[in-house]
Formats: structure tokens, sequence, C-alpha cells
């Protein structure tokens, strides 16, 4: 693993929707050697532990990173006060990505609410071969739905009380797909449940599936062994750490 | 440039920074930011008999100005480190401090004797776990166990031996004074306060183990106070750590009597953490005159 830590400069900074912000940092060192399902580790000023946060795209020809966020707590709080032109202290990239194959035909990546941005870096690479089902709590929440379509990729927009697109779980749809046949990866991020559930759907469809996995965490970087994960690997069980094993894991291996 | 040496126990330290155990596993991790040779020395993950699966997540809570863990000895245990961390860490040109645990004192004296015919530099006894149930917080917080462990632990090694101490008692003097007169050879403190967060919306404690160890900014003054207390009441070298973020705070704990200082949580602040206090404790030292940093080791002046 190559990561670095320094202080990096805000090139943009937007609300995309109630309480969920999008940086674009300048940070060529860290763009250069980042990749899909990996994040940056920020510090929020005043507080002691820093706030893990999924890259959303990664552009590196401008050398920049973005990252989209919802403020969740005090720390999050803090660091969606930053502006434009601000430096944000990161330790980036970290963490193990995805998984991806230019062999496969075609893909569904999956996201749950905030955990529907580390799906942009995916479609930028598989486009028009993806298909994104991303689900919100309801239209004011919904994020990145045109980046998504702008990268060719086709969408497919749920929302818990039916107030944009379908009327319910990301679950629904993708049970649908899932049996038609000719799937070659599934990629999910978001709620510990929506997982379990999609983990299972490829599991009786066999379909190749990795999902990412969130917990509260330390260092960072695999040292302190504060993320743990429960996994089974070689047929033995092994506590991973979610910062450094993952946040990626094969949804077979992880042990709900 | 200060001279920013120091010896414990007979073993040279190029200077008095040390990551403490539990914070930077065995080196690998933080190596990629900078040479490990930088350090003075680190005090690695505490280590067992076997391996232990540590504690169920959510093991880490945010707190102010600190946090909580209970990662509960998570290790690979004690074979482990001697046949694949130890013999790289030791081509590093640092010094090495092995910390052991052990749910009991026999477990802790199989440790040590692994350890014996190793090269490791020091053995650090923690005594003070808080998070595990049989993790030897009972050895730190009562003075006949903490004695009777050290005792049988300084009999299976010719190490030096530093026991470490938890600040969960109600004198921590008289545990330090205790595991002296039993050989060890210095002490190390503070170890984590047990603490705990309760998330509000959910009625749920933030971590599963329900408690865990504080650490961080927050814990400093009462790291200062007790490491001071214990260099008054023994003739052994004190180890301090406790909240230490800044070379300031680094000089604060030497002066209250620490002739070392480990330095935890603030790694987590500031990967770098370790290597900018060692360049603010030369800083500050050269803008005094001071040319050895063991000049400052207990010079505070009480009133
Ligand atoms: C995540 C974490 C894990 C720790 N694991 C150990 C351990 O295995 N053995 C030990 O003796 N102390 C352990 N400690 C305690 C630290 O070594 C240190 O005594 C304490 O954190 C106080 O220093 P600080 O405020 O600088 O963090 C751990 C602390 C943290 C934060």
């Amino acid at each position: 693993m190559k990561y670095k830590q320094g202080n990096y400069i805000i090139l943009n900074k937007s609300a995309i929707a109630r309480e969920i912000y999008s940086f674009e940092i300048l940070c060529p060192e860290i763009a250069e050697i980042a990749s899909a399902g990996q994040f940056v580790h920020i510090r929020a000023e005043g507080f002691t532990l820093r706030r893990p946060i999924s890259i959303c795209g990664i552009d590196k020809n401008k050398g920049t990173l973005r990252i989209v966020f919802e403020v969740r707590g005090e720390g999050t709080e803090k660091i969606s006060q930053l502006n434009k032109g601000d430096t944000i202290d990161m330790l980036a990239p970290l963490g193990h990505g995805f998984t991806v194959n230019d062999e496969f035909k075609k893909v569904v990546l999956i996201g749950g609410g905030i955990g529907t941005p580390p799906m942009l870096p995916l479609a930028e690479i598989y486009r028009e071969k993806s298909v994104v089902i991303s689900g919100f709590r309801n239209a004011y929440a919904v994020i990145l739905q045109d980046d998504f379509k702008n990268t060719g990729a086709e969408t497919i927009l749920c929302t818990d009380d039916g107030s944009a697109g379908i009327h319910g779980f990301v679950t629904q749809p993708f049970e649908e797909l899932a049996k038609n046949s000719g799937i070659d990866a599934v990629y999910a991020c978001g709620p510990m449940p929506m997982l379990k559930n999609i983990s299972k759907i490829c599991k009786d469809n066999n379909i190749f599936c990795e999902i990412s996995l969130e917990e509260r965490m330390a260092c960072g970087i695999g040292a302190c062994l504060g993320c743990a994960c429960c996994t089974v690997r070689n047929d033995e069980e092994y506590f991973a750490h979610v910062c450094k094993d993952g946040p990626v894991f094969n949804a077979e291996e992880v042990i709900w | 440039m200060a001279d920013l040496s120091v010896k414990i126990c007979g073993i040279d330290f190029k200077n008095p920074i040390i990551p403490a155990s539990g914070v930077f596993g065995y080196g690998h991790e933080y190596e990629e930011l900078f040479p490990l040779e930088k350090l003075g020395g680190i005090a690695t993950k505490g280590t067992t008999l076997h391996r232990r699966t540590g504690n169920i997540a959510p093991r880490i809570a945010e707190t102010p100005s600190g946090m909580l863990n209970s990662v509960g000895l998570q290790n690979p245990g004690i074979d482990h480190f001697i046949d694949k961390e130890l013999p790289y860490l030791l081509g590093k040109n640092l010094v090495i401090l092995a910390n052991i645990a052990g749910s009991t004192t026999e477990e802790c004296v199989q440790v040590a004797e692994k350890l014996e015919n190793t090269d490791v530099h020091m053995i650090e006894l923690n005594i003070s776990c808080p998070n595990v149930k049989h993790g030897g917080a009972a050895f730190g917080t009562s003075c006949d166990l903490a004695a009777e462990v050290t005792k049988q632990v300084r009999k299976a090694t010719s190490k030096p031996l530093i026991v470490k101490l938890s600040p969960n008692v109600t004198s921590i003097a008289e545990i330090a004074k205790a595991v002296e007169s039993e050989g060890a050879d210095a002490v190390s403190l503070i170890n984590t306060l047990l603490g705990m967060r309760i998330n509000i919306n959910t009625g749920r404690p933030i971590l599963h183990n329900n408690v865990g160890g504080l650490s961080g900014p927050a814990v400093f003054p009462v790291a200062v106070r007790m490491v001071w207390q214990v260099a008054n009441a023994v003739n052994i070298p004190v180890i301090g750590m406790g909240g230490v973020s800044s070379g300031k705070d680094a000089i604060e704990l030497m002066m209250a009597g620490a002739s070392a200082v480990q330095v935890g949580a603030a790694i987590f602040t500031d990967p770098y953490a370790p290597i900018k206090i060692i360049d603010e404790m030369n800083e500050f030292l050269d803008s005094k005159n001071i040319s050895s940093v063991r000049d400052i080791i207990g010079s505070v002046k009480p009133w």
C-alpha cells in the first residue's frame, strides 16, 4: 500500500443535497495512485480522530479527487465548514478498493444513500457496461444521478417514500436484474441490511459480488486494529480490518 | 542541535520518543510515511501467548479531546511476533520494547520466557489493559497481584523489565513501589483510563464492549500528575505517556520525571506526530540553551 499525508487545496465546494457536500481537491500525488473503492482519512480540526470518506471521483489528468459526504456528526460538520481555497488535511489513498476486470461485460453498481458516491469511479470505468441502482430516503436526498448518466451508465433510482423513482428499496429492481443472467459482477455500498440482502441475492444467483463496509476507525492504515470485521478467509475465521483489508470485501468473506 | 539521547536501564535511546503500544502495530504501516529509524524506540502491540481476536466492533469512539478504544488485545501471538515481526524490527536501529500481556501470571511468564532467547531490547509487561475480561486489569489494580506477577516474570527474564501501570487505581505510587520491590527495572505509565460513551438516540453504548480505555489530550494532566507522583516514589526510571501530542507536552512530562515519552492517540490525529514531537523538543531545548534533554528529567520545582 502507498499513501501520503498532507494539506491539499479545495478547488471547489458545493452542497449537492441537504447536508451533503461535494469537494474537489487538488492532490496530484494522491490522485495518481488512488483507485475506485479507496477512501481518504480527513482531519477535522479540534478532533482526535480523522474521518474516513470514500473517494467519489479520481481525475488523474487534473490531479484531483472528488469526495461527497454527509454531515453526520460534529466531525463531518467541522469538515463541511471548509471552503473553496482552504486546505484539507488528508491521509490517503487508503484501503483495498474494488476489483476491476476489463472482461466484465455487464456490472451492477448499487448504492444506498451516502453509500452511492464510491460507485461513481466504477461507473467511470465500466460506463455503458454498468447499471447503477441507487436508493435514497426521499427526493431531497437524491444525489449524483446526472454524474452517473454522464458516464453512459443506465440508472435506476429508488426512494423509500416514492417521492422520486421507484417506490421501494434497491433490492427490488436488483432482484429482477439478477434473475436475468448475464451479470458479471455486482458492487455495492450502503447500509448493512441492504448489503446483506444483496450479498444473499448474489450468492443465490452465483454472481461475483464486492461490498464496501464502514466501521469506526482510528489509524486508517491497519496499525491500531480498531475497525474489526469478522470474515472468513481460506475457511478460517479471520478478524479483518476495514481500513486495510477493506473497505471493499468479497461478499462471501463477510460473516453477517 | 540539543542532545536528545537518553539511557534507560543501560539501553541507549537516540531520542526519548517511542510510539506507544497498540497504536503503531509492528511499525510497517507508518514506515510508509517515515523511516522507523528516526524514533527512539517502539513499543510493539501487546502480545499474548496465543493469538487473540479481540473484541467485537465498534471498538473506537471519539471523546472530547480524546478517544475510547476497546480493541481487546487483538494480536497474532508471541510465536508470530518472534518469527515474523521481531527480526525485521531488529534491523531498524531503534530500541524495541516488546509489550506483553496475559490473562494469568503463568501466561505472562511463558511469554517472557519465549522472548528470553531473542534479541529484543526490553520487555514492557502490561498489567493494566482495561479492555479484556481477563487481560490483566486485575493485576494492575492490586499491589499484591502487581507484585506477584512482576516477581514471577522477573525470574523468567534477564532483559530489562518495564512494568506498565494502570491509572485506574487509588494510588499509582503504591503500585509502582510494589513492582519496584519485586525487581521491575522501570515503570511506564499511564495506560488508558476506563471510560464510556452512550449514543443517546439509540440508548446503546458506542463501544460494543460497553466500556473502553480513554486516551488522547484529555488525559494529559492526569498523566503529568501520575508520572510526577511515581517518579517521586521510586528509584527506577519512569517512562511517561498519556495525551502527549506536542514537543511541549513531552518536555512537560519529562520535567515531571519521565526519562522517555511514549506517544499514542496523537498519531491518529497526525501520523507524523512522533517525528514532529522530536523536532519540537529539539527546538525548545535550543531556545532555552539546554544542551541535553537529560537535564530536564524531573526538573520540575514544586511549590
Ligand atoms: C487503539 C489503542 C490500542 C492500545 N493497545 C494497547 C496494548 O495493546 N498494550 C498496552 O500496553 N497499551 C495499549 N494502549 C494504551 C497506550 O499504549 C497508551 O498507554 C495510552 O493510549 C495513553 O497514551 P495516549 O494518550 O498517548 O494514547 C492502546 C491504546 C490505544 C489508543
